[in-house]
């Protein structure tokens, strides 16, 4: 095993304590009664543009992504290069369909979509289907960034699975637990911005430094051999890589909002602008990940995995070292420590959110709905802090004592759910025209046949559909929610006439409305 | 600002969102290492730059909505 960095873990460990302090500090932010759910739980709904960049860029850009994304270029070269449309091609989701989603809710005190999907189609099932897929969508992607804190550990020295690395782990995730209690959204959202700080200085030091330290792009890039440097170009019946690329982009774009923890920073915004300016704004985020991504690049270009002083960590995380070692070679220890605690810190922000979105999903639409429907304020939230511990605790658990891999797999499954509630919420935000027990029909075909897709597959996401002779190989999650929304289409007629529609309890100008 | 009634047709601005969606979807267009610019193949700086047009496309059509 490596030695402990000790000026890395210095510096690591003083960055922690300041955001520990911080994440507790947060509840008396723009304070508001922690004992009404939309206060912890959404924050009061008063971030404003500057604060909604901050948290939902923090919450989206994920530290398991820092890692993964880079390793996969490490590994396979240009397809991991697809985060970057798929984070282009958010924005304009972002800015015509959110705005309209944010309204309703803020006007009808709506705090998860599937109190948005409850209130327009007036059914209590799928809005429960809603619900249970956000919180199983949301837990393996929780582990995940466990995962990538893991790792962060592992570069520090203090070894990734030994107890010591074990024991770094559960006392960060103890910290992230006590204040996610205590403050709610309030402290990922504070401390979102020391995170989104320091990724930045990270990212634009390391794309100054390595290709310079190298010779300039041109030599790092040369060292990359042909088949990774671009796409496969495909020959004969077969859409081959084009195709792949393009659905990866695609459906995880119209999967990324639909994530319990995204909806939670979209509707923290305390205002419909808030959202609309920050469709324009969030992008520098995905710079900043193309940037990350050739990261991986440059890891390869110089053989990071065949210097002797971090064989050991290649052995333990595989190419998700290949990052952390990238910056061990290139920087200073302090300075790698600052980087290490952006990813670490990176993990923490989406963590507390995304437990707190699943939180907020399991008290309003499970507990309230269907186990204590008189619950009042003060009940619903402590059931929400006790939930958001529970999440977690779920999720320290799975990585503890399962192998990484059923995480990475499970969380792959997550992106194939939760787009099956594409047709609820996002067409759901426009017409109510599908009838929703039609629509609870399709969500299940979708989840069963994705599923098996993904299985089929041996856990890849891109299944290859044949047709007319034809090859197309995609990302099972768009295919799946093609079926779901053939399914549902057609089944809207049949079940429109043997069930009685419910009330629609929102209006059109609801839709529109600033505030 | 935000209580400004719509101008009616200001909506077809949201078609030019669509210039995302063509150009990055389709692959075949810049799946190539030439032209390669200050070292970097066409492949990874076309990307690059689509995330600075995908955002000035979005702020233009998010005033031209406003």
């Amino acid at each position: 095993m490596q030695n402990i960095n000790w000026i890395a873990l210095i510096v690591f460990a003083l960055l922690f304590g300041f955001i520990t302090w911080l994440g507790f500090a947060a509840a008396r932010w723009r304070r508001g009664d922690l004992d009404l759910l939309h206060e912890w739980g959404l924050g009061g709904r008063r971030f404003g543009t500057l604060i909604t960049w901050f948290l939902v860029g923090g919450d989206l850009y994920t530290a398991y992504t820092f890692i993964a994304v880079p390793a996969l270029a490490f590994g396979a070269g240009a397809v991991a290069f697809f985060a970057v449309p798929y984070t282009i091609l958010i924005y304009p989701i972002l800015l015509v369909v959110f705005p309209r989603i944010w309204s309703v809710c803020h006007k009808h005190g709506y705090i998860t979509a599937a109190d948005f999907v409850i209130g327009r189609f007036g059914n209590r099932w799928l809005a429960l289907a809603v619900a249970i897929t956000g919180i199983v969508a949301t837990m393996p992607y929780i582990a995940l960034q466990l995962v990538g804190l893991q790792v962060v550990i592992g570069g520090l020295g203090l070894g990734g699975e030994g107890w010591l690395g074990e024991l770094s782990l559960i006392i960060a995730f103890v910290i992230l637990a006590a204040f996610t209690y205590s403050s709610g959204l309030r402290a990922p959202a504070a401390i979102a911005i020391v995170k989104d700080l320091l990724i930045y200085i990270t990212a634009f030091a390391a794309c100054m430094v390595i290709p310079i330290q190298v010779g300039g792009f041109g030599k790092i890039f040369a060292a990359i051999p042909a088949q990774k440097l671009i796409l496969a170009i495909p020959h004969g019946q077969t859409t081959g890589a084009y195709n792949s690329y393009a659905t990866l982009a695609l459906g995880s774009a119209l999967a990324l909002f639909l994530y319990p923890h995204s909806m939670t920073g979209i509707l923290s915004a305390s205002s419909r602008g808030a959202v609309r300016r920050n469709a324009a704004l969030l992008p520098a985020y995905s710079f900043m990940l193309g940037l990350l991504t050739l990261l991986g690049l440059m890891a390869f270009a110089l053989g990071i995995d065949k210097l002797p002083e971090f064989a050991a960590g290649f052995k333990a995380f595989k190419s998700n070292f290949a990052v952390p070692a990238l910056l061990l070679h290139t920087f200073p220890s302090w300075f790698a420590g600052v980087a290490f605690a952006a990813i670490g810190i990176g993990a923490l922000v989406p963590a507390a959110i995304m437990s707190i979105a699943a939180a907020n999903l399991f008290t309003r639409n499970i507990y309230r709905e269907f186990f204590h429907t008189k619950a009042s304020a003060k009940q619903e939230s402590q059931m929400a802090k006790w939930m958001s511990l529970i999440v977690k605790f779920g999720a320290l658990i799975f990585i503890l004592f399962l192998p990484s891999q059923y995480a990475i797999q499970l969380q792959l499954l997550g992106g194939i759910w939760i787009i099956q509630t594409l047709p609820a919420v996002l067409i759901g935000a426009y017409t109510r025209w599908l009838n929703p027990w039609a629509q609870l029909a399709g969500w299940a075909v979708g989840i069963a046949t994705g599923t098996w897709m993904a299985a089929a597959m041996n856990f890849n996401g891109t299944f290859p559909l044949q047709l007319a002779g034809w090859t197309f190989p995609g990302y099972s999650a768009l295919y799946s929610l093609a079926l779901n929304l053939i399914v549902a289409v057609v089944l809207t007629p049949l079940f429109n006439r043997v069930s009685k529609t419910a009330a629609d309890q929102t209006e059109p100008a609801d839709y529109q409305a600033a505030s | 600002m935000d209580n400004k009634k719509r101008k009616p047709g200001n909506n077809w601005w949201y078609l030019l969102l669509l210039t995302q969606f063509v150009g990055t979807l389709w692959v075949p267009f810049y799946n190539s290492v030439e032209p390669v610019w200050a070292g970097i193949p066409f492949f990874y700086w076309y990307q690059m730059l689509m995330v600075f047009i995908g955002a000035g496309i979005t702020a233009i059509v998010y005033f031209a909505t406003e």
